[in-house]
């Protein structure tokens, strides 16, 4: 195809075409400051995000980012390997795509009065540029700066809501956390170069016999990195601010930082310790991360499991719900062995591609219930079904498909991770443990997503109401997260071998 | 690519009906419910398969196709019919058909997400029967939890939360434990096996079975799948002591949603004991024959005895399949042409006969707006046609000649009581057979309390004569159970063909 012959710039295509929609809108409003023109802001930004989106996976399609072996178009190395475009920056940048264009249709109605428009949207898709960069830097500055652009105009979005004070507090707890884990991060980004004395990736690997003296100061710095992802995915023991900042925001920034920057923050871990910290030899050095990993998995899925069963409002159900899924995909690098893991780590990036769809739409049911005003608890949510069927048709399979019933996309992605747990524990039997925390895990969670199907379709509403408004936009977003959710199933194959291909070119 | 047909018209109706108006959703979804029966008869009629689907049986309407390739294993779209699963989907076709007609009286309100979900459930069902890949199969097994959930917790009776969320969680967990150790059992099969397709692992069963995985041996391991998958089953079908979901799920559910949970809902337990357990695992059936034949008397005779003791008709029913799925199961474990056969023809016949005891139930709940036996007596005075259907049924149940049941349980009691399975074989049918004077004795005293004698009714509500489409489904399950009776052969011949590889597998040789 044509994509052998563009300029390797062209590769970051992706993340370049959410900046640019972002200026675009910053511009737009420097001109026309006080605009509240939604239609053609909103629709700015969706442009810009879906063609992010196309244009990424034209890229994975054609064959961009895959090794030249194997008959693809070459993996691109830019900036002397500053940034790498390969399959698995591709696969983020679509998952970051997909949840940047469903939040941003959905935030047209969900902004209705709201004054700042332009300025809502650049600070969505600048975001969206720094996890698209996250998903294929390629050194720890790098890494550093794209999670920093990502994080800066998510702490303002938390608060967007001026007047209001849970919006507010939100945004404060955020950032004071964020800010502490962002100088932990750095500490151990600066432990990791004086043990090794590169912040490239590859160079990291490269020289780490040269830490064999220090490796208590390598370990402690990679401590301190894993510290930095638990924040950034809210696993824990950094957690403790995503009930509080999801709760607070608005639901739309909610379903993008739980989706978008989870995944986000999920593909710098699995890069960072697949490519600096090959399993192998950091396990000669005796740092064996992977313990540290199936500990975090366990604990993570276990907490959010627990935390969420005891909610009574179903947007901290859902925020805890979160966590738990941070924890499944923690197994992607919990069952990494020195034998490889493609299949572990390939099922983990699945289970984040169907968790944008489905816990986007989770929330941005959560974002309908606000537009419509009817509360925040279980309670206020019953019997929804009575006046919105289609949107709760659409809540009933985001809730089974997180809980990992077939027919829905969540089923896949929690299959593969159990069978790659399996696969794995021939070589650490511990990841038996893991494998078998997931099904239990899986098991209780159906008891509080089924609370809220149970709610809208089954119990009868509290108050009577009157009939609800179909919002199109709102609507649009949950539809299409819904069918996407279902069509993943049948369409699996393509998605499961793109998926272990990229996992399988980084982990070897 | 009829099977797809099939099943793609009975999920497009469901999203068709889903959005219709409430006014027409019953007439159009029975009228889209026809086809799927059409074609199952049509592929009835054309049926050109023979053996056993799992071991190198000749598939009928076979269609393969690449899915998903997971690691070392493809995942495939793999259906085709043999004779065990062609007549549970024909069954199938027709009972939904006549479910939604029978439906037209008792619900009404939001029609149309009602019916869209019980063509939706249709889909699922023909699915777990026609599905030859463990994935597949999966799939549809679970999906089918999800609308029947709904539909108990929507439309059922005063505790259908209660009922609702103990049928899922209970059969939810069932699931997860049967598919945790058969994934279990295919990784350590090893080599032997390259993807999920049942024929090809049943095969590696056969032909050495697994190697030790993760520390546990070979045969400990093997022996703790089939009893994880036993239990996972036990719990659908169910058998005592897991049934307790049953009562209360078929009491709360709507009268439509309890004809498909009796007549196809605990066939997928039954039917996937004989596919997986009674199939892939004939050393440890013939190691454990004891217990599970313990199993199955105990169900058999515990269930008619927990229905003697109630006053609910509904409930009367609903314990009275525990009873039938023991017969079932005692067929199966005898590991004989007519055991095996007969457990396969028993599921058809109780799906038929239980699906029309619920509905004649449900006509006298519709015209008395009560269910308990004390409440009435005289019924058939006013409500003559239910009256003689609700009868004729519970002689059906009874086993009487010329009736389906009669031709199930002789085949079963013939199998079991030749079996060579266990010398006990003899004493568990004949401890079995106390079962049917149970269930003579509970049928005729409820009928005689509520049906004949001076009319009496402690409900303030005014009887009317139920319509014709409420009657006009019972009376075509009618003329099934009778056809079946009368001549068994229509359905036992590619029954037994099915079954016969099964049962060379047996150890004992298998004859009788």
């Amino acid at each position: 195809m044509a994509v052998l012959e563009m300029p390797e710039l062209t590769a970051l295509a992706p993340p370049m075409i959410l900046a640019l929609t972002a200026l675009v809108l910053f511009t737009y409003d420097s001109i026309n400051p006080r605009s509240t023109n939604r239609p053609v802001i909103a629709g700015v930004a969706t442009v810009g995000s879906l063609a992010s989106l196309g244009v990424a996976v034209w890229f994975i399609l054609s064959g961009v980012g895959t090794p030249l072996e194997e008959g693809g178009n070459g993996v691109f190395d830019l900036f002397e390997g500053q940034l790498i475009v390969d399959q698995m920056a591709l696969f983020f940048m679509i998952i970051v795509g997909v949840v940047t264009a469903l939040v941003s249709i959905a935030s047209y109605d969900y902004l209705r009065d709201h004054t700042y428009q332009a300025e809502y949207y650049s600070l969505i898709l600048l975001a969206a540029t720094g996890m698209s960069t996250m998903a294929s830097a390629n050194s720890l500055v790098t890494i550093f700066i794209a999670l920093e652009l990502a994080s800066l105009p998510s702490f303002a979005l938390v608060a967007i809501l001026k007047s209001n004070r849970g919006s507010v507090e939100a945004g404060l707890k955020y950032f004071l956390i964020g800010a502490m884990s962002s100088a932990i991060f750095v500490y151990g980004i600066s432990l990791v170069y004086g043990a090794t004395g590169h912040m490239q990736l590859d160079a990291i690997a490269n020289n780490l016999d040269a830490a064999e003296e220090m490796n208590g100061l390598l370990g402690i710095g990679v401590l301190m990195l894993i510290g930095g992802f638990a924040y950034k995915t809210a696993s824990v023991p950094f957690h403790f601010w995503a009930p509080e900042a999801y709760e607070g925001a608005p639901a739309p920034i909610s379903a993008f930082l739980s989706s978008a920057s989870k995944a986000a923050g999920f593909v710098i871990a699995f890069r960072v310790f697949t490519t600096a910290f090959p399993l192998d030899a950091m396990q000669t050095l005796g740092v064996d991360w992977s313990i540290a990993f199936i500990v975090l998995a366990i604990v993570t899925m276990t907490v959010g499991n627990f935390a969420a069963a005891t909610q009574d409002n179903v947007k901290r159900m859902l925020a805890y719900s979160s966590v738990g899924h941070a924890g499944y995909a923690l197994i992607g690098l919990a069952g990494l062995t020195v034998d490889g893991g493609e299949l572990v780590l390939g099922a983990a990036m699945m289970h984040l591609l169907v968790y944008g769809f489905m816990n986007t739409g989770a929330f941005l049911f959560v974002a309908l219930a606000e537009y419509w005003g009817v509360g925040r608890t279980f309670e206020d949510y019953n019997g929804l079904s009575k006046q919105a069927p289609v949107a709760c048709v659409a809540l009933a399979v985001f809730m089974f498909s997180l809980a990992g019933i077939p027919p829905f996309g969540g089923f896949w992605s929690k299959y593969f991770l159990f069978t790659g747990a399996l696969e794995a524990a021939s070589t650490n039997v511990w990841l038996l443990v893991v494998a078998a925390a997931l099904v239990i895990n899986s098991a209780l969670s159906l008891y509080y997503y089924s609370r809220l199907v149970k709610a809208v379709w089954i119990e009868d509403a509290v108050l009577e109401r009157e009939s609800l408004s179909q919002p199109t936009g709102l609507y649009a977003a949950i539809v299409v997260a819904a069918v996407m959710t279902v069509l993943i199933l049948p369409g699996f194959g393509p998605v499961a071998d793109a998926a272990i291909n990229a996992a399988g070119a980084i982990v070897a | 690519m009829m099977i797809e047909a099939l099943i793609a018209v009975a999920l497009a109706g469901a999203l068709v009906t889903f959005v219709a108006p409430n006014r027409i959703a019953g007439k159009l979804a029975f009228a889209i419910s026809l086809v799927p029966v059409a074609i199952s008869l049509w592929m009835f009629a054309t049926f050109d398969g023979s053996g056993n689907a799992l071991i190198d049986g000749e598939l009928a309407f076979e269609s393969q196709m690449e899915w998903i390739q997971l690691g070392d294993y493809a995942i495939t779209w793999f259906v085709g019919l043999d004779g065990i699963s062609l007549p549970l989907v024909v069954l199938t076709t027709i009972l939904v058909s006549l479910a939604i007609m029978s439906s037209w009286t008792p619900i009404d309100m939001r029609e149309s997400q009602f019916y869209g979900l019980v063509l939706f459930i249709e889909a699922n069902l023909i699915g777990v029967f026609v599905a030859l890949d463990f994935f597949v199969w999966f799939i549809f097994w679970e999906a089918v939890l999800i609308p029947m959930y709904l539909l108990i917790g929507i439309w059922g009776g005063p505790r259908r939360k209660y009922a609702a969320i103990k049928f899922f969680v209970y059969t939810n967990v069932a699931s997860l434990v049967m598919f945790g150790s058969f994934i279990t059992l295919v990784f350590a099969l090893g080599d032997g096996v390259s993807s999920f397709a049942l024929p090809e692992i049943t095969e590696a069963m056969l032909n050495g079975g697994p190697e030790s995985f993760a520390g546990i041996g070979a045969g400990t391991l093997t022996s703790l799948v089939f009893v994880a998958m036993f239990l996972g089953f036990a719990v659908k079908v169910p058998v005592v002591p897991f049934h307790t979901w049953l009562p209360d799920a078929h009491v709360e559910a709507p009268t439509p949603a309890s004809v498909l949970l009796a007549g196809v809902l605990l066939k997928m337990g039954t039917y996937a004991l004989l596919r997986f357990n009674f199939t892939m695992f004939p050393d440890q059936v013939s190691q454990f024959v004891v217990p599970i034949a313990a199993i199955a008397v105990i169900s058999v005779i515990y269930g008619a005895m927990l229905a003697l003791a109630q006053t609910d008709l509904k409930r009367i029913v609903a314990y009275s399949s525990v009873s039938s799925m023991g017969y079932v199961i005692l067929g199966l474990v005898a590991y004989t042409q007519f055991g095996v056969g007969g457990a396969t023809f028993q599921m058809v016949s109780h799906g038929l006969i239980s699906g029309l005891m619920f509905m004649a139930v449900g006509v006298i709940y519709n015209a008395t707006h009560t269910r308990i036996v004390t409440d009435m007596s005289g019924m058939a005075d006013r409500m003559p046609i239910a009256v003689g259907v609700l009868i004729a049924g519970a002689f059906g149940y009874m086993g009487l000649p010329l009736m389906s049941g009669f031709a199930a349980e002789y085949f079963i009691f013939f199998g079991a009581f030749g079996s060579e399975a266990s010398t006990y074989m003899p004493l568990f049918t004949g401890l079995a057979m106390f079962g049917i004077v149970i269930v003579a004795g509970y049928l005729l005293f409820a009928m005689q309390r509520t049906l004949f004698g001076p009319f009496r009714l402690e409900t303030d509500y005014e009887i009317r004569r139920a319509p014709l489409h409420d009657v006009a489904p019972m009376f075509v399950l009618l003329g099934l159970i009778i056809a079946l009776g009368v001549a068994p052969e229509l359905i036992f011949e590619m029954i037994t063909d099915a079954v016969d590889p099964i049962v060379d597998l047996a150890a004992f040789g298998g004859d009788a």
